[in-house]
């Protein structure tokens, strides 16, 4: 079994390098870091807060956007794909299990994504820390950053795998795709702002929306890192940071549930697969 | 005899309202190879992917080493070669080879002699985007080969190649086979797996039409061979009243007969030695028997 997944996962990991996603992501992801690093500094200065904190923040608030994209992009095809080229057909005639080629799938890339962060966004902190000094609570900020920037990557690669193996065409597979991202990271958003506005009564705004804002995975992991964040200028539905009815690891209990339920029902798709 | 490595009793199975396969019986012996002969669209992919156990069976058994298929025993014991092979552009074909034979547990140190085996000894270490289609195919067959399988399924492995490459298969093939390799490959015609497999079923509309040695399909079909005889000029007319026949033009004529009455028929143009030009003898050829079998006028049972 060992063998296989590890086969199964040299051999994801190995074509995400040399597809270039690995290289692509963090360049894009390092581009960002430094680019709001340098911009937070400036501001930093005025507000006499430290840099990578407060980058820290911003980049909570755009990872949100680009890193379930980029687990998206290295994923969704990887099912679709084969089974159109009919690769798949001579991984499933041999004796891997079906679970396994799911997992071994889900670790590489999951993986391309944590080493894409670690590389771009421990690059960039280290040369934001270097230029403007830091404290430990920086550090700390910019870590939990790192960390669950990866948890949330492994999150939308597990959606990508899932709906590559729902769909079985690449056409379809990328459609999906892109209609999940604009739902969980654009529209949910929209939706409960609108909401929270029209009801104006404070039941629903005080006790209902942040559970539905937490629920989503990619709030979860913006309202984890700037509800820890004290300094954070927060605005729109970020303001529920420093307002939340539960403790902030509460969100990480919500993106852990979400890559357990992606998981178990990736793998069930992937079961049904006809190659 | 030796139990069958694969046995396939009475399989029917449909797409919708459409059957594919519609009662096939069939087996495969270790050490046999049996080519599965049939037209466009006759359900012979339908059939290896019903063996691989993609498929939801409909009617009928089929078992692999004695187990139901996409079992671990089945999938273990078999390996497949696809009609149309694709493999990741950008791994090498030792990347490739390495990867099957991680899943399929087998040692890493039998690649080399592998990839010696089908001529990519060479090429090897160069990306498959670079690889022509025929080297592509062979590395399918290669990886068909690790772990050396009980059952090779070939999907029309030779489809595409030059007749040199497409000879150098059968050798491996046979290689495979003299192992006590039982192997099961499919083709378009009757030409290109004489010779080569040890029998034939010929698979028309989603039912076995015929299976047997190419020898007992001829017998079977009895066609008739053709004498054309070319006369001299004005003999004609005399040939035609004593051998019957049809007449061509002025001077030639055709004459069927069966296969085992042809000797007599010959003996007795002897006597007329002078008056003949030419003699050519037709034998029924392969495509014709093929064509027998697999036409639809066979439909009635
Ligand atoms: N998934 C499917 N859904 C519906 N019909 C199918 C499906 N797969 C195959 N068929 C039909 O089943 C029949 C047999 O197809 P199959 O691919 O087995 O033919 P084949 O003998 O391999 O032909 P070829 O020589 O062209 O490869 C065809 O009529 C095809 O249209
Ligand atoms: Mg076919």
């Amino acid at each position: 079994m060992t063998t296989r997944i590890g086969t199964i996962f040299a051999q994801e990991f190995r074509l995400a390098r040399r597809n270039l996603w690995v290289g692509l992501a963090t360049g894009i992801l390092g581009l960002f870091a430094v680019v709001l690093g340098i911009f937070g500094a400036g501001q930093g200065a005025a507000l006499d807060a430290d840099a990578l904190t407060l980058t820290a923040a911003s980049l909570a608030t755009l990872s949100v956007y680009l890193i379930p994209l980029i687990a998206l992009l290295m994923s969704y095809d990887s099912f679709a794909g084969e089974i159109e080229r009919g690769a798949l057909a001579l991984t499933l005639a041999s004796p891997v299990r079906r679970w396994e080629v799911f997992a071994g799938k889900f670790a590489a890339q999951s993986l391309a994504v944590g080493v894409a962060i670690v590389l771009a966004f421990g690059a960039a902190g280290a040369f934001l820390a270097l230029s403007f000094g830091t404290g430990s609570d920086g550090i700390a900020a910019w870590l939990r950053l790192m960390a669950t920037a990866f948890v949330l990557g492994s999150v939308f690669v597990g959606f990508g795998l899932m709906l590559s193996a729902m769909a079985g065409r690449t056409a379809t597979a990328a459609a999906s795709a892109v209609g999940l991202w604009l739902v969980l990271v654009v529209i949910y958003d929209l939706a409960l702002l609108g909401s929270v506005m029209a009801a104006s009564d404070g039941i629903f705004a005080s006790q209902v929306f942040p559970w539905l804002v937490v629920a989503n995975p990619a709030d979860a992991f913006r309202l984890y890192n700037l509800a820890l964040i004290e300094t954070a200028p927060v605005a729109g539905i970020d303001g529920l940071a420093s307002t939340l009815p539960f403790p902030p690891t509460a969100a990480l209990a919500v993106l852990g549930l979400w890559l357990s339920a992606v998981l178990a029902l990736g793998i069930r798709r992937t079961k049904r697969i006809v190659p | 005899m030796t139990q069958p490595i694969l046995d396939i009793r009475d399989v029917s199975l449909s797409f919708g309202s459409f059957k594919a396969l519609d009662g096939v019986t069939l087996a495969v012996s270790p050490g046999e190879r049996l080519a599965l002969l049939g037209h466009n669209g006759a359900g012979k992919s339908t059939l290896f992917k019903a063996v691989l156990g993609f498929l939801a069976q409909g009617e009928g058994t089929i078992t692999v080493a004695g187990h139901r298929p996409g079992s671990d025993v089945a999938r273990i014991a078999m390996s497949y070669l696809p009609e149309v092979v694709s493999f990741p552009q950008s791994l090498t074909g030792r990347e490739v080879l390495a990867y099957f034979s991680g899943l399929r547990g087998a040692s890493r140190s039998e690649i080399d002699g592998l990839l010696d085996r089908v001529g990519l000894a060479d090429a090897a270490d160069r990306r498959v985007r670079t690889y022509s289609k025929g080297m592509r195919q062979r590395l399918g067959l290669a990886q068909a080969l690790i772990g050396a399988p009980r059952l090779l399924l070939l999907d029309e492995p030779t489809s595409g190649l030059d007749p040199v490459s497409r000879h150098d298969f059968y050798t491996v093939i046979a290689e495979a086979a003299a192992r006590g390799c039982a192997v099961l490959l499919s083709s378009h015609g009757l030409e290109e797996v004489q010779g080569q497999t040890d029998r034939v079923a010929i698979l028309s509309r989603g039912r076995l039409r015929a299976s047997g040695t190419l020898a007992e399909l001829a017998a079977a079909a009895a066609l008739r061979t053709t004498i054309r005889v070319t006369a001299k000029k004005g003999h004609a007319d005399r040939l035609q009243a004593d051998l019957g026949g049809r007449r061509m033009n002025g001077c030639r004529l055709e004459i069927e007969c069966a296969p085992d009455a042809k000797l007599g028929l010959l003996l007795q143009l002897g006597h007329h030695r002078e008056a003949l030009h030419e003699i050519d003898v037709f034998a029924p050829s392969l495509n014709d028997i093929y064509r027998y079998f697999s036409d639809t006028k066979g439909d009635q049972p």
